[in-house]
């Protein structure tokens, strides 16, 4: 049982603004019957002041996606379209008191409906589904729309990728692929540590290589099996040292070079890292 | 507002005269069957003649019965223990249908290096007896094929089944979790090797079941401890539960005719009458070989939570295979299995009836459900056209 704040309850037992707009200006419809839930939305826009002076959905799905739909027409009435294009779907689950986790995607559903009609309106084609490559096939989710939704909502996990997107909740097989999207948008949206400044005395330097050591690259060479030690920093060079299975193993090379690509990810280009 | 509950297969009520029959034991007689003294051990007599009453339902002898926590460790117990009395034997046959407890257990020993075949189902929800004698080799350990299925009610020719294994010599366990209680069951003429139960389906507690395991059968414990049920089950008796799994199967086999009679009169009566005022709604199931109680209609273009949480409002309690309600995004593993189209499992409701219900009840939910159904197709953006008609 889904815990629905009385907002989603008042929303979904007695929807605002439900059926169709005759000759409406914008059309947006997004989801599928065959995925489980699906959202119309009509707009009626005013050409001189571009304000959205009327607003219907028909909705098919759960309670929260019924509620969702009925706060965003709540929400978009009377705005120019440049402001409806504002609303986020963290707006739409704030204007239901909010809304359980897993059902976010309800409100992730009313954003593209907004987006998709507003498209409509100002003559773009809709949304091609080849602009991004499809990650989650059970769920017709391409990678643009999980990068857009993680960025905007600040998603880091997978499980929070599945509860906004539904992407990875039904066959599971590309929670792999969504992993490796996370990873990459917040290596490079977030950077956790600073980057050398060339002013740092050469003690600084060995505390930051020795601590990038310890959490980032120990633990993954020590789940194999093997092991490293950092032995001298001379300048922009990083001396360390294999030990364990890495000692002596064929691939020693190519673990060297992964261990300087972090090491200039996250301290600085000019790092080179050299095997002992 | 009073509450109309049709979601029997999840779970049922206790009978008021199986709480009569145990709260003496969770009251003063709280002992332990083991002990020396009187105290503790009169209540041996008691888990006997639960015993008894179990097997009395089944048509077993008592020494074939096996009280657990529930129809799961009946289940895990059943599959573990047979593939354990097989140990050279490689090779698992369940159906794509079953219950979470057969089929997640299953995947566990595919795991673990076994081979699981997982058997299909007609667009009916039926098991095709080829299919089996298709799937068979000589690795096969055993086979795990429900009774009956929990959302669409469809009974699998469990007797049929059950001489074509015999004649093979292969070890067949059956999950009768849903059909205890609700039909009758003889297993003087039946030929599986174990069959499960559950308490909490036929009017008894939860957290009690049981495991039949027919005599000379090969045995191994999955919960290891005391000498407890004879050494096949470890752990001090869940006396009060006991009891009342006694008394509920009991109460069960005096009225089993006089029920079935009763609750299909009743089902039918509101699946006829859903189907009438209705339109696009269709039955999901074998007709011809259904539970007496159970009905799962499909109406298209509406979502299942809409409709549950619709009816909630009314006080009315069902059940429905929709992705929203399973707790993951994937609908109905059974109605998907059965080949019925995404569309229509997202509008899929069970119905499950009980002899607490009654006509009035009945009355009440042909009342309420058009109208819900109406609403939210007029707030659905499919099938315009044809409500338009």
């Amino acid at each position: 049982m889904w815990e629905y704040t009385d907002k989603v309850k008042e929303h979904f037992l007695h929807p605002k603004n439900i059926g169709e707009i005759e000759n409406p200006d914008a059309v947006g419809e997004v989801g599928s019957i065959v995925c489980g839930d699906a959202l119309k939305l009509y707009l009626k826009v005013d050409e001189k002041s571009g304000k959205i002076t009327d607003a219907k959905f028909q909705t098919f799905g759960c309670a929260s996606a019924i509620a969702s739909s009925s706060a965003l027409t709540e929400l978009v009435k009377g705005k120019t379209l440049d402001e409806a294009l504002k609303v986020t779907n963290q707006e739409i689950a704030e204007f239901l008191g909010g809304l359980p986790k897993e059902k976010m995607h309800c409100s992730v559903m009313g954003r593209e409906a907004l987006e998709a009609a507003i498209a409509n309106y100002r003559g773009q084609p809709p949304e091609v589904k080849e602009e991004g490559r499809l990650i989650c096939k059970c769920f017709d989710v391409t990678e643009e729309k999980i990068r857009k939704v993680a960025i905007e909502n600040h998603l880091t996990t997978v499980d929070e990728i599945t509860d906004y997107t539904k992407a990875g909740g039904g066959c599971g097989e590309c929670k792999a692929e969504i992993e490796a999207i996370l990873r990459d948008i917040w290596a490079l949206k977030k950077p956790e540590r600073p980057v050398v400044s060339k002013k740092l005395t050469n003690l600084q330097k060995i505390a930051l290589m020795q601590e990038i050591i310890e959490t980032e690259i120990r633990p993954g060479l020590q789940a194999d099996g093997g092991d490293i030690e950092l032995i001298d920093i001379d300048g922009n060079r990083v001396i360390v040292a294999l030990r364990g299975m890495c000692s002596g193993c064929l691939m020693a090379d190519v673990t060297i070079k992964g261990i300087q690509d972090k090491l200039r990810e996250m301290a600085g280009e000019e790092i080179t890292v050299e095997a002992q | 507002m009073k509450t109309i509950y049709f979601d029997n297969n999840a779970t049922t009520n206790i009978a008021p005269e199986v709480i009569d029959e145990m709260l003496p034991y969770l009251r003063e007689l709280y002992g332990n069957p083991s002990s020396m003294h009187t105290f503790g051990g009169q209540l041996h007599r008691k888990i006997e003649e639960a015993r008894s009453r179990v097997a009395g339902l089944l048509g077993a002898g008592p020494e074939e019965i096996i009280f657990t926590s529930c129809g799961t460790e009946s289940d895990n117990t059943a599959l573990m223990s047979a593939v354990e009395s097989v140990p050279h034997k490689k090779h698992i046959i369940t159906s794509r249908v079953e219950h979470p407890a057969v089929l997640n257990f299953c995947k566990y020993l595919a795991r673990k290096g076994y081979r699981a075949t997982y058997l299909p189902v007609s667009k009916q929800g039926q098991l095709n007896v080829d299919e089996l004698v298709k799937a068979l080799d000589e690795d096969t350990a055993v086979v795990s094929l429900m009774y009956a299925n929990n959302e669409s009610g469809v009974i699998f020719p469990v007797a049929e089944l059950g001489e074509m294994l015999k004649e093979r010599g292969i070890l067949f366990h059956t999950d009768a979790v849903q059909a205890v209680g609700k039909i009758p069951i003889d297993l003087k003429k039946l030929p599986v090797d174990m069959l499960s139960l559950s308490g909490h389906k036929l009017h008894a507690p939860k957290g009690v079941g049981a495991l039949y395991v027919r005599k000379g059968a090969r045995f191994h414990p999955y919960i290891i401890g005391g000498h407890q049920e004879h050494g096949r089950r470890a752990g001090t008796e869940n006396v009060a539960s006991v009891i009342a799994l006694g008394k509920a199967c009991e109460l069960a086999g005096d009225n089993l005719s006089q029920e079935v009679i009763y609750l299909k009169g009743l089902r039918d009566k509101l699946e006829n009458a859903l189907l009438k005022s209705c339109p696009d709604a269709r039955i999901n199931g074998d007709v011809n070989s259904r539970l007496p109680n159970t009905t799962n209609i499909s109406f298209e273009y509406v979502e299942g939570e809409a409709i549950l949480l619709r009816l909630n409002e009314f006080g009315i309690c069902a059940s429905s295979g929709s992705a929203c309600t399973s707790g993951s995004l994937e609908p109905s593993h059974v109605l998907r299995a059965m080949g019925v189209p995404a569309t229509l499992i997202h509008g899929s409701i069970r119905f499950s009836l009980s002899r607490y219900n009654t006509e009035a009840e009945v009355d009440k939910v042909i009342e309420i459900m058009p109208p819900v159904i109406k609403e939210l197709r007029q707030l659905s953006p499919f099938g315009r056209e044809r409500i338009k008609k």
